[in-house]
């Protein structure tokens, strides 16, 4: 076994070495299985109605969902800020509710809040949180350079966190989950209101961390980011899982497209195509919205024949986020339908 | 000694030069205050007033007799002042997180701000008996009860102080403890009279106070009088410090005011 809490001797001193224990690539224990859990908050919220997931090792696993559908919940109940009312969550092999100090040796966070002292420096911060998982304060401060190097923040290591920019606080912070070099990288919305420069610097951080070997477990409102990065996703809402598949399997099941023309005018009758709709925006702006296997050529000939002129094509939307609204709803309406 | 004890050394390391690197950095705040508030006491109750007053008890001056109970006020009130701060600024932050989702055990963290605590009100300790030897003379009569009263009451308003940083929901809360309930234990715990002076049933009242037994076993150690019995002194100080630890840890286990 791979995890500390049932290593032999010499894995444990790996462990502690900050090495991966012999044979783990190879190791067949999930990274995260999640039993059965449960969450009823004290003014009687159910945040969570018993979740089942399992994450494989190595994985790039999406945890999607609208706001208040669970996810800060159960990643609170993996971290230990929030105790489950039922059920169980083991990393590695170790459970989290059995275990805690094991398990938590294995998890890396990165939470949605800035939660560091505004008043200490990023270097400060980073040996720190290394010490509170006992490093010694020299390998911390060499990891603390590593990371915060990696991250681009080297150059305001010593200056106060209060005074960098909203992008540079969420890389400190994930230079500060790095500390213990984990094997299970939790982030929670790592991008909210960064920049798409600084999101993609960072993405490709977190692709290198994974590709590693790093299991990256990422919630995020950027469904592009989860449609890049991540290999399987679970979609959760009002604390139940509605979906959890591979991301190449989600979107085959997309079958229709929506793709929106800027166009030089549009006639009063706009033509008519078998399967595909199509709708008038305003005078310069055409929608189409047709199966995903259907050719476009039909459609740009009844186009050119109505003397329609495109300027420029695109997708209406990003696939997983019209994958996502589309669970989301269905999952709001069978109550619904159930219920009448 | 296993992995985890080692861990869980660093981490209380950690915490302990983090807490005391906090306490020098913000000195004019942390330090400088205490050492202010006590040279005007010893100006104004010990040499002005105290002049006139003459001797209480076993033929020490006014200033003297106060001299240890102005040390131990220092002592406990920066001791409770510096642990609810630092852990409720924790708390408020957000940066307690960093220390939950770590491995680290929950009589390291206790014992990590305790320490710093302790070390804060040591320091001040110092200063303001290195100032009240500026007025007086004082020698001390018994070293290791002095230095036993000073970490046993430091250790004891730590433990309330943090007890108090867990309950608290804004800063208000850390202020209400200080100002109606510790002030006027310190005042009412002898440090400027002798309960001895006191009619029934004050006298029975007061020693109620725990603060009086702190109070009195320092100034046994420093001057060799005490209201009351030493080894009482100390039992009712180790209950206390036994008591507010098993209470500090049993809120962290349950994770009150900190984990939902």
């Amino acid at each position: 076994m791979s995890t500390p809490g049932r290593t032999g001797r010499r894995d444990k001193a790996r462990y502690n070495k900050g090495l991966r224990p012999y044979g783990a690539a190879m190791s067949p224990t999930p990274a995260l299985v999640v039993e059965n859990l449960r969450k009823t908050y004290g003014n009687g919220v159910q945040a969570l109605k018993g979740i089942n997931l399992t994450v494989n090792p190595g994985d790039f696993f999406a945890l999607l969902g609208p706001n208040g559908a669970g996810k800060s919940t159960l990643i609170g109940i993996l971290s230990s800020l929030v105790n489950a009312s039922e059920g169980d969550a083991r990393v590695f092999g170790v459970s989290v509710n059995k275990q805690r100090n094991e398990a938590m040796k294995l998890i890396g966070l990165v939470p949605q809040e800035l939660n560091f002292n505004q008043f200490e420096k990023p270097f400060d911060i980073c040996v720190n949180e290394a010490g509170f998982y006992g490093i010694p304060r020299k390998i911390a401060s060499e990891r603390a350079e590593k990371y915060l190097k990696e991250l681009r923040l080297w150059d305001k290591a010593q200056d106060q966190a209060r005074m960098l920019s909203g992008g540079m606080k969420r890389r400190l912070m994930i230079a500060r989950a790095m500390m213990n070099e984990p094997r299970l990288l939790i982030l929670d919305e790592p991008t909210a209101g960064v920049d798409i420069e600084i999101r993609r610097s960072m993405w490709q951080f977190i692709s290198g961390i994974n590709a590693a070997g790093t299991t990256v477990i990422l919630t995020t409102h950027y469904l592009e980011e989860a449609e890049q990065l991540c290999r399987n996703i679970a979609i959760i809402d009002h604390g139940t899982i509605v979906e959890n598949t591979s991301m190449k399997l989600l979107l085959s099941k997309l079958d229709v497209e929506t793709f929106v023309f800027d166009v030089g005018n549009l006639p009063e009758q706009l033509p008519s195509l078998p399967g595909i709709i199509l709708r008038r925006i305003d005078e310069h702006t055409l929608e189409a919205e047709m199966p995903r296997t259907q050719a476009m050529n039909a459609l740009f000939e009844a186009l050119t024949s109505h003397g329609i002129t495109v300027i420029s094509m695109r997708n209406k939307t990003n696939r997983l986020e019209e994958l996502f609204v589309r669970l989301v709803e269905n999952g709001r309406q069978e109550p619904k339908e159930k219920a009448a | 000694m296993t992995s985890n004890m080692a861990g869980n050394l660093v981490a209380l390391h950690t915490i302990v030069r983090r807490e005391i690197v906090r306490i020098m950095r913000i000195w004019t705040q942390t330090l400088i205050p205490p050492a202010i508030t006590m040279t005007l006491y010893f100006v104004i109750f010990g040499k002005l007033i105290g002049s006139r007053i003459g001797s209480i008890q076993g033929g020490f001056s006014y200033m003297q007799y106060i001299a240890p109970g102005m040390v131990m006020m220092s002592i406990i009130t920066n001791s409770y002042g510096n642990i609810s701060s630092s852990f409720f600024g924790a708390k408020f932050q957000r940066s307690i997180e960093e220390m939950l989702v770590s491995p680290m055990s929950n009589w390291v963290i206790l014992l990590g701000y305790v320490t710093g605590a302790v070390a804060r009100g040591l320091v001040v300790g110092i200063l303001v008996l290195l100032i009240a030897l500026g007025f007086t003379s004082l020698h001390i009569a018994h070293p290791l009860i002095a230095l036993g009263s000073v970490l046993c009451g430091a250790t004891i308003f730590s433990l309330a102080g943090f007890v108090n940083a867990v309950y608290a929901k804004k800063f208000d809360d850390i202020a209400l403890v200080p100002t109606f309930v510790l002030t006027p234990l310190t005042y009412l715990g002898g440090s400027f009279y002798s309960v001895k002076m006191l009619s029934e049933p004050w006298q029975a009242i007061s020693r109620v106070n725990p603060i009086l037994y702190i109070i009195n076993s320092f100034r046994f150690g420093l001057l060799g009088i005490s209201d009351v019995d030493i080894g009482v002194a100390f039992g009712v100080m180790l209950l206390f410090v036994i008591g507010l630890s098993w209470l500090a840890l049993s809120l962290l286990k349950r994770g009150v005011g900190l984990r939902s």
